[in-house]
């Protein structure tokens, strides 16, 4: 069957205020929908998984599209900001560009002038690519709801796939990096089916900075997606590289723990033996890319 | 479901239009403006035959809801050819109009006219035709315009940004080479 442009019938709705948006979600439980860039949703309403009577674009609140920075604050990214938008953004370019990367791993240009990291983390796939960058970044999630504005940090945001911490009524506003530790580089690698802005089978985020209290001399924070129920830590991993001095072995040792956090699943994309392979390879060869930025080579 | 009088502009031509909530820009352009050079091939945001640029950046537009484009500017590859008039005189942007054409220096003819390029094609348009970067066509408004849209926010891209700007349009004839050395021709 030829695929069709239509979409089932709904309401489309632009709301005036965060509280109109609650009252909805609340009033229309289950039959109202959020949506952003509609990458996602568009796709599972044509494959007539899901059937919302209202949709709601939050994107045109006020100020949801805004991305900020200050050398004190941070940086603050509207949930309806694009990928693109945000991957070009001179800050994230010079102060957060594992960001960047991640996002550029995602689908094709086109795609990205639409979707939205926020709408990324809220689908809450394991496979997000923004979800494991947003983890090492630290990231805090600051959703609204009906009692106002509460704030949750992205590494406790995913629950479950397709499961979040948003409660009936509550949805997300922005997304804020506070300034990263002195000396602080990222790496985001994804390995797919191809090289072309497919799902990952593994993606693997690595944030390295220096860090006198760690015997090393350096901290690591290393999150995984595509490879457990939700993107995940690997504190494991990251232990190893604190207790001892950086070297090939320590790197080979800390790659192995990340593997050993993976709880891969078999699917269309990958079997969990490859995952589990895959995590090891490519948090070495982030690892690698990160302590060669920070020793400056 | 409701209705939603919108306003845009295709192509430099303002549009008034009344849509559903459910009507996506793509199906509005095709069956509404009857611009049907905008391709609807996956219906998912996969493939890139429905690229259109929306205020300057390609969207994939079964992925736009044509209530979301009310006040936005909109172009389809029907506005690639003669969209540069107004801009003739714009360095750097390469378009092969009908006033620039002599000056290119390039020596384009197009292959109905002769002697002056009555189609006023763009740059990227003429490269797809002189590189033979057509093959069945399906692809070929969605490359055209991820291409213009690329060279528009970066004039001199290497192999590997083309590459990467275009990896969202999928041509199942797999003519990727020629494309990929017209956009080269263009930038």
């Amino acid at each position: 069957m030829l695929p069709t442009p239509g979409l089932p019938s709904f309401d489309y709705i632009q709301p005036a205020s965060p509280a109109d948006v609650t009252k909805m979600l609340l009033k229309h439980d289950g039959d109202a929908r959020l949506f952003m860039g509609g990458t996602d949703v568009f796709v599972r309403m044509r494959d007539g998984f899901i059937t919302p009577k209202f949709l709601i674009d939050v994107k045109r609140l006020p100020g949801m599209t805004a991305i900020k920075f200050t050398k004190r604050a941070g940086l603050t990214i509207g949930a309806g900001a694009s990928m693109n938008a945000i991957a070009r953004h001179p800050a994230v370019v010079e102060h957060y560009p594992i960001l960047a990367q991640a996002i550029d791993s995602v689908a094709s240009y086109q795609l990205r002038t639409r979707a939205t990291m926020g709408g990324n983390l809220c689908n809450a796939s394991p496979a997000a690519d923004t979800a494991p960058a947003a983890i090492v970044l630290g990231a805090n999630l600051v959703l609204y709801g009906r009692r106002g504005e509460r704030v949750v940090p992205a590494e406790k945001f995913f629950l479950a796939p397709g499961k979040t911490a948003l409660k009936p009524g509550e949805f997300l506003l922005r997304i804020e990096i506070s300034p990263l530790p002195k000396g602080a580089v990222g790496k985001y690698m994804k390995l797919g089916r191809n090289a072309h802005g497919d799902l990952a089978i593994v993606g693997v985020a690595v944030l390295g900075y220096p860090d006198k209290r760690a015997k090393s001399g350096y901290a690591f924070r290393i999150a995984l997606a595509s490879v457990a129920p939700t993107p995940i830590r690997s504190p494991q991993a990251e232990s190893v590289l604190m207790s001892s001095p950086i070297t090939p072995e320590v790197i080979a040792r800390a790659a192995t723990a990340a593997m050993e956090t993976a709880q891969p699943i078999s699917d269309v994309r990958s079997s969990a033996e490859y995952r589990r392979a895959m995590v090891k390879t490519l948090t070495r060869r982030a690892l690698e890319a990160v302590v060669d930025l920070m020793h400056g080579t | 479901m409701s209705q939603h009088s919108i306003t845009l502009t295709v192509n430099g031509t303002t549009e008034r239009a009344t849509v559903p909530s459910n009507m996506t820009l793509l199906t509005m352009l095709r069956e509404v403006l009857v611009l049907t050079g905008t391709k609807n091939g996956c219906a998912a945001g996969e493939c890139g035959a429905c690229t259109v640029l929306l205020n300057g950046e390609p969207v994939n537009s079964c992925m736009v809801l044509a209530v979301e484009a009310d006040g936005a500017e909109i172009v389809t590859v029907e506005g690639l050819a003669h969209s540069a008039p107004d801009k003739a005189g714009e360095a750097g942007r390469g378009h092969t109009s009908p006033v620039t054409t002599g000056e290119t220096g390039r020596g384009h003819t197009s292959p109905v006219t002769t002697g002056e390029d009555r189609w006023g094609l763009d740059a990227i348009q003429q490269a797809f035709v002189d590189l033979t970067g057509v093959q069945c066509g399906f692809c070929t408004p969605g490359m055209l315009i991820s291409a213009r849209a690329l060279l528009d926010r970066n004039p001199h891209p290497s192999e590997a940004e083309i590459k990467d700007a275009l990896r969202g349009n999928l041509c199942r004839c797999t003519g990727y080479t020629r494309i990929v050395e017209a956009v080269k021709q263009a930038a």
